[in-house]
């Protein structure tokens, strides 16, 4: 039951086949055993069990509020929750139970959704790892996945296996193996420079960045305001427009919402292929991205071109431009939002009373880490007067330039763009660490930031296994404000490829027939 | 000020904690300066903490000085993306609030309805490094 889609499960709820409660049990133990992966900070079991007591006497009524009425979903701890401590994965917001809910979370939760827990992040949403959050760092189900397991042991050395466990990417790792693992049927994410579609492609789940403005970022705790989105993460790119569907729509509380009006949509079946044209962007052929990624890119455009679609080469001309704006603008928005965090009306406050001045540094000292504190510094670099113009205003100037190369592909008759997500599958953590924050994220987000400058909406979907068993995304890009015919797209595409499911046989004990037969119709073994 | 003055040729000299300075950049590029970083942390009341963090400032202003690089002329900032759009104006009404008992609570320091914080008329440099205070 729990490798469902949506749609399956809520179908199953409205038979009665299946609880609420139950499938709320089955999720918290799920958790349990999975305790290791570190996904979550926070669980909360008493509110989720409420919550599923709450749906199942709707369904007994036959007033279910809709297809997530009843569905467990976990959120990023950067999303405000109220009366369920939301720390950002900091020292700073450690014990912050904020008053009121994000939007976002307020829209799930009044469609019945059941709220498991808050995932685990990077610091802040600080990195392209999930590692360098104060609960510790997020490890990839799949390390511990059959597929994974298989193809270690022909070359195995005998090692201690969980030893080198790899990394979810970031920063919404925690949401991303809170899917990938089955603990929830869908998770938000935040999206800054590629947050959501990183750990998405890194954990095999589908990985969703909408159009900047057509979700509410009221209670997400900002990054850079200019280009935060939430992220939808889930297992299938339909449960992603259903989420989606109830997200979207024009929030009074976040002036930055367009008002334009936004129905919820079912994402339609792609048939006629040749009204269809796929851009490649050549700068994002690059000679860090590995070989497997690059065979697979291509190979996806090989896939479209035979079904009739039109797949031309494009250019991007600022390509190599971007991570270094992305870089200015993000530590300058950062240096700014961070501000705010001074101990007076809430987090952390330090013991120091002599001064405001003194009261506030120390408090900073303690509450951010090295990468916090190192963003903050470099964006007040930037912006301070002498170097305002030369970094900051170029930055913006630039911004546009890459905003532009986006525009004019799109107007010379490309419907979506299909680049790669990542430069290669997620790598062990061990070596993940041997480089800094900043470099990492220099090099991780290369295929990603772009599209937040620009504002487009991206969705990473999982392609294929690597050699070694490990999942590759590759990422579509749209048009502003064309979500729906970017998931068609992906849609289309997800099931061309068929994405093999996750075998986690060793933890699921008691639910191992479950997993092993997907087409199983709906019984439920306890 | 004499004890501005006195107290950045202590930094300099002392080699401490504070007396972070960067090295030559081969390259040539910008220097991080005593100066600068107390600047910079005075500004964004954050420290550097270590000669790490002071070195990675410097590959972080490397690397945002490769934007020289780009021909901008004649290009217009850009602030957001939805720069052709209207910004939405509600109407000016009280539709919530009276929420001050909770907001409260998040606090540490509170005395009545009111948040407390120390004294604001003090300037900084912190108290541990021990120098006079300049009242303004």
């Amino acid at each position: 039951m729990l490798g469902r889609t949506l749609r399956e499960v809520s179908a199953a709820l409205k038979q009665g086949q299946v609880t609420p409660t139950e499938l709320c049990q089955r999720c918290l133990s799920l958790i349990k055993k999975t305790k290791f992966l570190n996904a979550y900070i926070t669980v909360s079991e008493e509110v989720a069990l409420k919550q599923a007591e709450e749906s199942e006497k709707r369904y007994k009524k036959g007033h279910s509020l809709g297809d997530l009425d009843g569905i467990p979903v976990a959120v990023k701890d950067n999303f405000s929750t109220a009366g369920i401590e939301t720390t950002c994965a900091s020292n700073m917001l450690k014990g912050y139970v904020p008053p009121y809910n994000a939007t976002v979370v307020q829209k799930l939760l009044d469609q019945g959704a059941l709220l498991m827990g808050k995932t685990n992040l990077d610091e802040f949403a600080m990195g392209s790892g999930s590692t360098d959050g104060i609960f510790g760092p997020v490890k990839n189900p799949w390390s511990y996945s059959k597929q994974y397991r298989e193809k270690r042991k022909q070359k195995s050395h005998g090692e201690n296996e969980d030893s080198n466990w790899l990394i979810t990417g970031g920063s919404s790792g925690g949401s991303a193996a809170a899917v990938s693992a089955f603990t929830c049927f869908a998770a938000l994410g935040s999206d800054t420079g590629g947050s959501t579609r990183n750990p998405a492609a890194h954990c095999g789940v589908v990985g969703l960045k909408p159009s900047y403005g057509l979700v509410s970022r009221h209670g997400l705790i900002p990054l850079v305001n200019s280009m935060d989105v939430p992220g939808i993460l889930t297992r299938c790119v339909d449960d992603a427009a259903i989420v989606l569907g109830i997200l979207a729509g024009h929030d009074p509380k976040d002036s930055t919402t367009i008002q334009d009006p936004v129905k919820p949509f079912t994402v339609p079946s792609l048939t006629d292929m040749s009204k269809l044209c796929i851009g490649i962007p050549k700068e994002y052929l690059t000679p860090e991205l590995s070989s497997e990624v690059q065979s697979l890119w291509s190979k996806a455009a090989n896939l479209f071109e035979s079904e009739g679609a039109k797949v031309i080469e494009v250019s991007l001309p600022h390509t190599s431009y971007s991570i270094v704006c992305y870089h200015v603008l993000c530590t300058s928005e950062v240096a700014s939002n961070m501000a705010r965090f001074d101990g007076l009306e809430y987090g952390h406050r330090c013991d120091i009373d002599v001064s405001t001045e003194a009261m506030y540094a120390a408090t900073r000292r303690e509450g951010f880490n090295d990468v916090v504190r190192g963003r903050i510094l470099s964006g007040n670099f930037f912006l301070l007067k002498e170097n305002y113009e030369n970094y900051f205003v170029k930055a913006q100037k630039v911004r546009r330039l890459i905003a532009r190369d986006f525009v004019n592909v799109f107007n010379s008759g490309v419907d979506v763009l299909l680049t790669p997500t990542t430069l290669s599958e997620a790598v062990p953590h061990t070596e993940f660490i041997r480089e800094d924050n900043r470099t990492r994220s220099a090099q991780d987000d290369l295929f990603t930031q772009a599209v937040n400058m620009a504002g487009l909406p991206a969705v990473s979907v999982p392609m294929a296994l690597s050699s070694q068993g490990l999942p590759i995304g590759l990422q579509f890009i749209g048009r502003a404000f064309c979500d729906q015919q970017l998931l068609t797209v992906a849609k289309w595409f997800e099931k061309q490829v068929q994405f093999p499911v996750i075998q986690l046989q060793e933890l699921m004990d008691d639910c191992s027939s479950v997993f092993e037969n997907e087409k199983l119709a709906s019984v439920f073994l306890k | 000020m004499w004890t501005r003055a006195v107290w950045l040729g202590l930094r300099a000299s002392a080699g401490g904690r504070r007396g972070f300075s960067s090295k030559a950049d081969p390259q040539g590029s910008r220097r991080v300066t005593a100066e600068l970083i107390e600047h910079l942390e005075r500004l964004a009341l954050v420290d550097f903490g270590s000669q790490e963090a002071v070195a990675r400032l410097e590959k972080a202003i490397a690397f945002a000085d490769r934007l020289r690089a780009v021909d901008t002329d004649g290009v217009e900032p850009m602030e957001s993306v939805l720069e052709d759009r209207c910004l939405y104006l509600r109407s000016d009404n009280v539709v919530e609030g009276n929420c001050a008992e909770e907001l409260l609570q998040n606090s540490h320091r509170v005395v009545e309805e009111y948040f407390v914080a120390p004294p604001g008329n003090i300037s900084w440099p912190k108290l541990d490094e021990k120098e006079p205070f300049s009242h303004c």
